[in-house]
């Protein structure tokens, strides 16, 4: 397949395995942090191709775990109610709330529409106009430019009945506040090709001087990671640290303008909270006042709804490149694909499903 | 209502109901995976417990009076009835046979079952009836029962068809997960996962332009084959819902063998796995309805393929992998790029009501 095979190459992929062993002097500590890259290193065995002294830790770049439970009970909450279409990605469906999962809401009689695109939801609005319908709007950056223009749609369309439950983050917000936490032993970053695509790379320049750690914006095909990680070696190697572009074919230093743009003129920053992470300042998205009749919060009433997370469950160690997924106690026991415990279970993003797939 | 309330003790002792996270049937309990897996061993083999279920075939196999019988039974609830390479009612003729087939049985009688919903087009029921005896001759069989029941409107969706057959095992035969020996190795007649995708390109939701059509066949013109040169075959299984993964995995469990697979081994169209990308499904967890995995002793395998190659629905037959005494009760496959990772079930519902 043009522009796919390319990079699943077996002998280039040796050959980058090779020279980032011989370029190899000590033990490093690289994060990826987007878990679509998780997924790839996982599912095509990489760690198996790389030298020992390299620890690859899994950043916390899967929008599905780090969505906390409270938003999940609020989606529940809404989803619950008579005449709601509730719209979501699939992966958002199987995720545990503190007592339910939206796919049980949907065995008791909700109405609940897996959809591929945030248009979609929109469309159903149009064609249902006695049902609210609402789009649990997750993600990175990437998806934040195609859910303002969802919002900027319906708006368009005039459809009083299409709103978004927004939990929006950010990635740079992320990125600090793992490298300001004292137990932190990234010292360098894999950084997401698809969100650079999207924001350009240039917020991540004062990160990598700040912290002093070299950031590769990184595709996602075996040789792409291949390479993000060569050259984040070689500048630790080289005591450089820089921000430097390995999905040139897709990256550009400025990223997307007309993208940021919708994106600016609907979202707002907002503190948020990142499950098993916590608060970070200023990483998530809310819509801006003057689209309030399209926030579902807003709309449903469901802001008083708080929860708290289980104790046992590692899943913020895991999201913060601390502990792997195989050193938790609950993995594959009382936490599995088919009965998560903790989010980072359950997407195919996630980092303990992506071992429990690939490593168990 | 507590849980136990739900149990009905009118009719005496009965057995609580098994422990399960989920009170309510998920459409994942039907995906063909974990959980599908999971409804069965909790709820099914304990209550129906005998030696003809416990092999946990395609279909059961007996003697009667020196001769073994193979019977098998399948429902189809395909959404939409209607889809690039066939519909639902050769689906269901095909799909029973081939269930008798991997058993290693000459598929002999069907009958069918239709539950149809109030309203629907008489012009399509006779499309689809039209299907199933064309299908019937081609596959050599006889459909000699069955029954007609119609719900409400907006009780069902559209039609579903059950369909059970009997088939005769072919003589020397004995085909069963427990036989897989190490070494024998592993072939599949072709190209993966395009029934799973012509039906998602037929899907309201997705509509997408493709030339993608299902591979919807009957096999046991071509299993009829193979078992004349090579009666030794220890194991078949038609990879429908769940794909090759959950098949072999589900071979893997039951016989406690390993199984190796080769990734560049395994055919797929340059198109599948274009699709496959764009909608993130891994096609290795995609339904095939013409698809055969057949597990064949290392001394046998140039004469099956040339069977296989000869015939149009082996053209592209390919050993993909073998059996190994290492890691028993698991797939592991060496990747595109050299490197080796498991192949697990399935454990959610990728698309549902594939077949």
């Amino acid at each position: 397949m043009k522009y796919i095979d390319e990079y699943r190459d077996a002998q280039a992929v040796k050959r980058l395995s090779a020279q980032i062993k011989k370029l190899m002097t000590r033990e490093w500590t690289i994060m990826e942090i987007c878990g679509g890259q998780t997924h790839s290193i996982l599912k095509y065995g990489m760690e198996e191709l790389l030298p020992a002294e390299l620890t690859i830790v899994h950043g916390p770049g899967c929008p599905v775990c780090v969505t906390p439970l409270e938003m999940i009970d609020k989606a529940i909450a809404i989803a619950q109610q008579p005449n709601v279409i509730f719209t979501s990605f699939g992966d958002m469906l199987r995720v545990p709330g503190s007592r339910l999962d939206l796919l049980s809401v949907k065995a008791e009689g909700g109405e609940i529409r897996m959809v591929y695109s945030p248009l979609e939801a929109v469309k159903i609005a149009e064609n249902n106009h006695d049902k609210k319908v609402v789009f649990f709007a997750i993600g990175f950056e990437t998806t934040a430019p195609a859910n303002a223009m969802a919002v900027l749609e319906a708006k368009r369309k005039q459809l009083k009945n299409f709103s978004i439950l927004s939990a929006q983050v950010l990635v740079p917000p992320a990125i600090e506040a793992i490298l300001s936490s004292k137990n932190s032993r990234v010292q360098g970053f894999l950084a997401a090709g698809h969100v650079c695509t999207v924001m350009g790379f240039e917020e991540y320049i004062p990160l990598a001087e700040k912290y002093k750690v070299p950031i590769v914006v990184t595709g996602f095909e075996p040789l792409d990671i291949m390479e993000g990680i060569y050259l984040a070696i070689k500048q630790l190697e080289e005591n450089q640290y820089e921000v430097e572009n390995q999905y040139r074919r897709v990256v550009k230093r400025e990223g997307n303008r007309a993208a940021q743009k919708m994106m600016q003129e609907v979202f707002e920053p907002v503190d948020r909270n990142w499950r098993g992470i916590g608060c970070i300042p200023n990483s998530g998205l809310k819509l801006r006042s003057a689209f309030m009749a399209y926030d579902a919060e807003h709309l449903f009433r469901v802001d008083a709804i708080h929860t708290d997370e289980t104790t046992e469950c590692m899943a913020g160690e895991v999201l913060q490149g601390l502990k792997k997924p195989l050193e938790c106690p609950l993995f594959g026991k009382a936490c599995t694909p088919e009965h998560p415990v903790g989010a980072p279970m359950v997407s195919s993003e996630g980092a303990c499903a992506a071992y429990f797939r690939y490593r168990k | 209502m507590n849980k136990n309330d739900q149990i009905d003790l009118s009719a005496g002792m009965v057995c609580p109901l098994p422990m399960s996270e989920y009170e309510r049937v998920l459409l994942a309990h039907g995906g063909g995976g974990t959980l599908s897996h999971q409804l069965l061993q909790k709820m099914i083999f304990p209550q129906f417990d005998n030696e003809l279920l416990r092999t946990e075939h395609d279909g059961a196999i007996w003697e009667v009076n020196g001769m073994r019988l193979a019977f098998s039974t399948d429902s189809y609830v395909v959404k939409p009835i209607f889809f690039p390479g066939g519909n639902i009612g050769e689906l269901a003729v095909y799909g029973t046979v081939n269930d008798l087939a991997v058993c290693g049985a000459q598929p002999l009688y069907l009958s069918v079952g239709f539950i149809i919903e109030e309203g629907f087009l008489m012009e399509d029921f006779w499309r689809i009836v039209q299907a199933m005896k064309k299908a019937a001759e081609t596959a050599g069989v006889k459909i000699v029962t069955g029954d007609t029941k119609v719900v409400e409107r907006g009780k069902g969706d559209k039609i579903y068809i059950n369909t059970s057959g009997v088939g005769l095992v072919y003589e020397g035969v004995n085909i069963s997960p427990d036989q897989i020996r190490r070494g024998d190795k592993i072939i599949l007649n072709g190209r993966i996962a395009e029934h799973g995708m012509a039906i998602l390109s037929a899907r309201e939701e997705f509509k997408f332009q493709t030339s993608v059509k299902s591979d919807s066949a009957p096999l046991n013109g071509l299993i009829a084959e193979i078992l004349q040169v090579c009666p030794e075959i220890s194991m078949m299984r038609d990879p429908t819902r769940g794909g090759i993964s959950s098949a072999l995995n589900e071979i893997a469990r039951t016989a406690q063998k390993g199984i190796r697979l080769e990734e560049k081994q395994i055919p797929i169209t340059e198109e599948i796995k274009a699709i496959c990308e764009i909608f993130g499904f891994d096609p290795l967890y995609v339904a095939n309805e013409g698809k055969v995995l057949i597990f064949v002793p290392p001394s046998k395998i140039t004469q099956v393929l040339q069977v296989m190659h000869r015939h149009p629905y082996g053209k592209e037959a390919a050993v993909i992998g073998e059996v190994v005494d290492d890691h028993p009760g698991r797939v592991i496959m060496k990747t595109l790029i050299g490197s080796n990772r498991v192949v697990d079930m399935i454990s959610g519902e990728q698309l549902p009501r594939i077949c």
